[in-house]
């Protein structure tokens, strides 16, 4: 996409992820989100004097997971140590990967068929996290900071794309297919809002095909929309300096979603020499064949195959249906959708309860199993279940988890048998012979007339296609 | 005074508790520590207490261990749960950790009590005691001269008969070269050997944790307990503690020695008459003795001084204020980092962590560092190479027997040069044990050192206990 004046933008995205493991990268603490601050830690993962880093097995076998699914190389791979001095982190120095990254190489292909390459996905510790209070806000100038060790040592997997991506909707698309194989892979939750992933964006811009510009690299994205929007703004700063024949200075700047703007936060003349070297308290990290092989057998197919696979099983898909297919599998609900339609569930209702109401309440997804989804569908199917009610009954059990049958019958749902259905059709058929007459004349609108008295006579609890069959059976 | 091991069997016994030998060895130390500065906190109450916990078991039948009952000075860079740990730094004074260091565990479950914490030169950087920022240590054989360092408490402890025991750590010599100065046995295990989970580190691919005994014996008990993987430490080798008691009094017959022109050239006389006497007591036990050179030891100080430093700078990046030990409270945070490790620091601790600081900054790395790095490489294949010529290399613990206080702080590059010829081993990672030999002008010991191939140690004892045996100490 060519910007004003001739220019394009050159972006590269810088992906963290936090790996779903049960403990820490290097110490024995949970790594769960949430929980009261300086609660999960640690000597180790509090860089106590003595202690010593031993590394979590489950990070590398996720690490592997993600590089095996990005197409990378994974290599025998160091550990260093990256300097610098922050209140947040424990050891003054974070435990990361430098010239020998797990995974090296390797490409990301986007929806749209275009290509991303990766440079590296390495493995690294993140750091605890500061709130600071009073004055600006921010650590220098605040009146006091306070910090959480719980993040601190939690395993990440930093991977870095080559400046491949071209314009801003490029860069969302790589971000979110890049989110659903961290999913897919099991490797993390992929929630932005909880910072289990993590985005800087390196910008630049220049005139189309000509040598690289300087580049800016964007912090505090926390959001896909951020994302696009901080880059366009960027981009376009960029030109507008250019332009104005100014010269883009190399540093680091900080979004802030507010304003919708992009200021500094440090120049490259600030930027610490982070002087790695070597962690001497690890050994190198070597994956054997083997292991590898058991990480490649253990995954499943990744969404742009399992799209796929959806998309086969519509029949001439809408828009709208695509983008459900793109959704349902971002989220990784396919497996409840293909677990419905084998047991003879409509497919095109199955994207949709899974795109639109388990979309809706995707954290408590593991209350909800193959079984009650598909259950639950069948009933709706069987107009056993208003839409309204399956709704209800799916929110019911993203919430609580259970057996439909029960919620149903608790909310007095399944009741209204066919029989008492008849009755009540053939009752106000009876009071209602003028509105009858012309509906079996072939006024289908009146249906809807019937409808509503049926659903007033029992509070609802009819199902509206169960009420046109049995009028229409009657006709 | 009993050794370690008569100790032990007796309180095993019952022929004595661990509550009376604990009791003599707080007697020893208030007898001289006002005067000697060894130890920078008596646990008093705790070992007592630890006692009665020895003598209980030994009372009920129990499995009381290998060290029951023996009193044994931790030099303080290693973490005992609740205990004041300092480094000998005012940046870490009044901080106890919540946890205990491997070693320290292992020393309670074989029934050994600690009785304190040991005085060193400030983080284990030097080599007298002299950088400790509670004052130095005084050798026992002469109030006049220093201990050696870095563990020169722990050395003093063993050497006045305070403790039959003691740890040090080795990161370049500061196990055998106070041990050389106190005249005691002072081992630097195999790295990897001992695990390092719970010594504060100084330069972590250096530092090794050793034994202080006043005889072989006493000390190859000692590595037993201390030694065998430790999953807390990545760095631990796999394998479970080495047998090393039982080949002590192994014959050296048949043994090749290779005397190391690089490892005595520099020393005074009456170390190398010492090393002289031992090559020959070696002989008379049945070794073959040869003179060898292995020129790159010579590179070995001056790629330690880039190595060392090095993850020095980085290891002591956390003593920043924020989390424990001094704060110096200033308009900021970056303020505050720098306020307090100004205060709290020394200035051989300012100095090794400006320069590990420079060797790796970005444009000198490649220059210094690195080159460093390459220089250990050469290091390790010379001495492989040594090793199929000769099965143990002996030479100097240390240029020269105990100086005096003042002698060498004028100048840092003389200090560093007392580290000489200890330093090689832990850039090599291969173990090496000093062993005191006869005595110098004034009665001053002198140690001699031998070195050997990774997990040698049995081997280096049962030459240790030759050595021992001909220097009139059965």
């Amino acid at each position: 996409m060519i910007l004003e004046h001739g220019y394009e933008m050159v972006v590269g995205l810088e992906v963290h992820t936090e790996l779903r493991t049960r403990s820490k990268m290097f110490c024995g603490c949970a790594n769960e989100f949430g929980a009261e601050p300086n609660t999960n830690i640690c000597p180790v993962c509090l860089g106590l004097p003595g202690s010593l880093p031993v590394l979590n097995v489950r990070a590398v076998e996720l690490a592997m997971a993600i590089g095996v699914a990005l197409h990378s190389v994974i290599a025998p791979s160091t550990f260093h140590r990256k300097n610098y001095f922050y209140p947040d982190m424990p050891k003054d120095y974070q435990i990361s990967q430098y010239d020998l990254p797990i995974n090296s190489g390797g490409y990301l292909d986007l929806p749209d068929a275009s290509r991303v390459s990766i440079e590296r996905a390495h493995l690294e510790e993140d750091t605890g996290k500061s709130t600071h209070l009073g004055g600006s806000g921010r650590l220098q100038g605040a009146d006091r900071s306070l910090v959480d060790y719980n993040r601190s040592g939690v395993p990440l997997v930093e991977i870095v794309s080559a400046p491949d991506i071209r314009t801003s909707a490029q860069a969302r698309a790589y971000a979110q297919e890049l989110r659903g194989i961290l999913i897919a892979t099991g490797a993390s939750d992929g929630r932005m809002e909880e910072g289990s992933m993590r985005i800087d964006a390196n910008v630049s811009v220049r005139q189309a095909n000509a040598a690289l510009g300087t580049r800016c690299e964007i912090k505090n994205l926390n959001s896909l929309r951020s994302l696009q929007r901080a880059i366009d703004y960027e981009a376009q700063r960029q030109v507008e300096m250019l332009v104005s024949g100014e010269v883009v200075r190399q540093e680091t700047r900080h979004w802030d979603e507010k304003l919708g703007e992009t200021s500094t936060m440090r120049t490259k003349e600030e930027a610490d020499d982070y002087r790695y070297f070597r962690e001497p308290d690890l050994v190198d990290l070597a994956p054997d064949e083997a292991w590898q092989d058991r990480v490649r057998a253990s995954l499943g197919p990744m969404p742009a195959e399992r799209r796929r696979r959806l998309r086969e099983r519509l029949t001439e898909p809408t828009d709208a249906q695509l983008d459900a297919v793109q959704v349902v599998v971002d989220l990784n609900l396919d497996g409840l959708v293909i677990a419905a339609v084998e047991r003879e569930v409509d497919v095109t209702l199955a994207i949709s309860r899974a795109a639109n109401e388990v979309a809706a309440d995707i954290e408590h997804v593991t209350n909800l199993t193959p079984e009650s989804f598909t259950d639950t569908l069948l009933m709706e199917e069987r107009g056993e279940l208003s839409a309204t009610q399956a709704k209800t009954v799916l929110s019911e059990l993203l919430a609580d988890g259970g057996d439909p049958r029960a919620i149903a019958a608790a909310k007095r749902f399944e009741q209204l048998s066919s029989d008492s259905l008849e009755a009540t059709v053939a009752t106000l058929i009876e009071q209602h012979p003028d509105e009858w007459g012309r509906y079996r004349d072939g006024d289908d609108k009146l249906a809807q007339f019937f409808i509503g008295q049926v659903m007033k006579a029992t509070n609802g609890q009819a199902n509206g296609k169960a009420v046109v069959a049995a009028l229409q059976a009657r006709r | 005074m009993k050794s370690a091991v008569q100790i032990a069997e007796a309180v095993r016994s019952g022929a004595s508790t661990a509550v009376a030998e604990v009791v003599g060895a707080l007697e020893a130390v208030a007898a001289r520590n006002e005067e000697l500065h060894v130890f920078l906190y008596v646990d008093e109450q705790g070992a007592l207490a630890a006692a009665q916990r020895v003598d209980a078991v030994v009372a009920e039948g129990g499995e009381a261990g290998s060290l029951a009952g023996v009193p044994i000075a931790i030099k303080d860079n290693m973490c005992q749960r609740g205990v004041p740990t300092t480094c000998a730094s005012k940046i870490l004074e009044g901080w106890r950790p919540p946890y205990n260091a491997t070693v320290i565990d292992r020393l309670l479950a074989a029934g050994a009590v600690v009785v304190g914490k040991t005085n060193l030169d400030e983080f284990a950087m030097g080599s007298s005691t002299e950088n400790s920022a509670f004052g130095p240590t005084r050798n026992p054989h002469d109030p006049s001269r220093v201990p050696g360092g870095s563990s020169g408490g722990s050395a003093a402890a063993v050497a006045a008969g305070m403790t039959p025991l003691a740890i040090g750590s080795d990161t370049g010599g500061s196990v055998r070269q106070p041990a050389a100065l106190c005249g005691v046995i002072g081992v630097k295990p195999t790295y990897g050997l001992v695990s390092r989970y719970g010594l504060v580190a100084f330069a972590s691919s250096l530092d090794q944790i050793g034994p202080f005994a006043t005889n072989v014996t006493d000390a190859a008990t000692l590595l037993e307990v201390l030694a065998g993987h430790d999953p807390l430490d990545s760095t631990s080798l796999p394998e479970p503690s080495p047998c090393l008691v039982e080949h002590v009094h192994d014959s050296v017959a048949g043994q090749r020695v290779g005397v190391v022109r690089e490892l005595i050239e520099g020393a005074d006389d009456e170390v190398l008459d010492a090393v002289r006497r031992a090559q020959e007591a070696l002989r008379e036990a049945g070794a073959t003795v040869v003179e060898l050179s292995i020129p790159e030891l010579r590179l070995g100080l001056s790629a330690y001084y880039l190595i060392a430093p090095a993850e020095a700078s980085s290891n002591l990046a956390r003593y920043d204020g924020v989390r424990y030990g001094l704060r110096v409270d200033a308009d900021d945070v970056a303020a505050m980092n720098e306020a307090t490790r100004t205060a709290g620091f020394g200035a051989e601790v300012k100095r090794r962590i400006m320069l590990g600081t420079y060797a790796l900054s970005a444009g000198y790395y490649d220059a210094y560092y690195g080159q460093a790095l390459k220089v250990r490489t050469q290091m390790i294949d010379a001495f492989a190479r040594a090793y199929r010529e000769v099965d143990l290399l002996l030479g100097a613990t240390a240029p020269s027997v105990a100086f005096a206080f003042g002698e060498k702080t004028a100048n840092p590059l003389t200090m560093y040069l007392s580290d000489v010829f200890t330093i090689p081993s832990n850039l090599a990672g291969e173990p090496a044990i000093s062993v005191p030999f006869g005595t110098g002008v004034g009665g001053l010991p002198v140690g001699v050192q031998l070195l050997g191939p990774g997990r040698s140690e049995s081997r280096l004892f049962a030459a240790a206990r030759v050595l021992e045996i001909a220097d009139g100490r059965a």
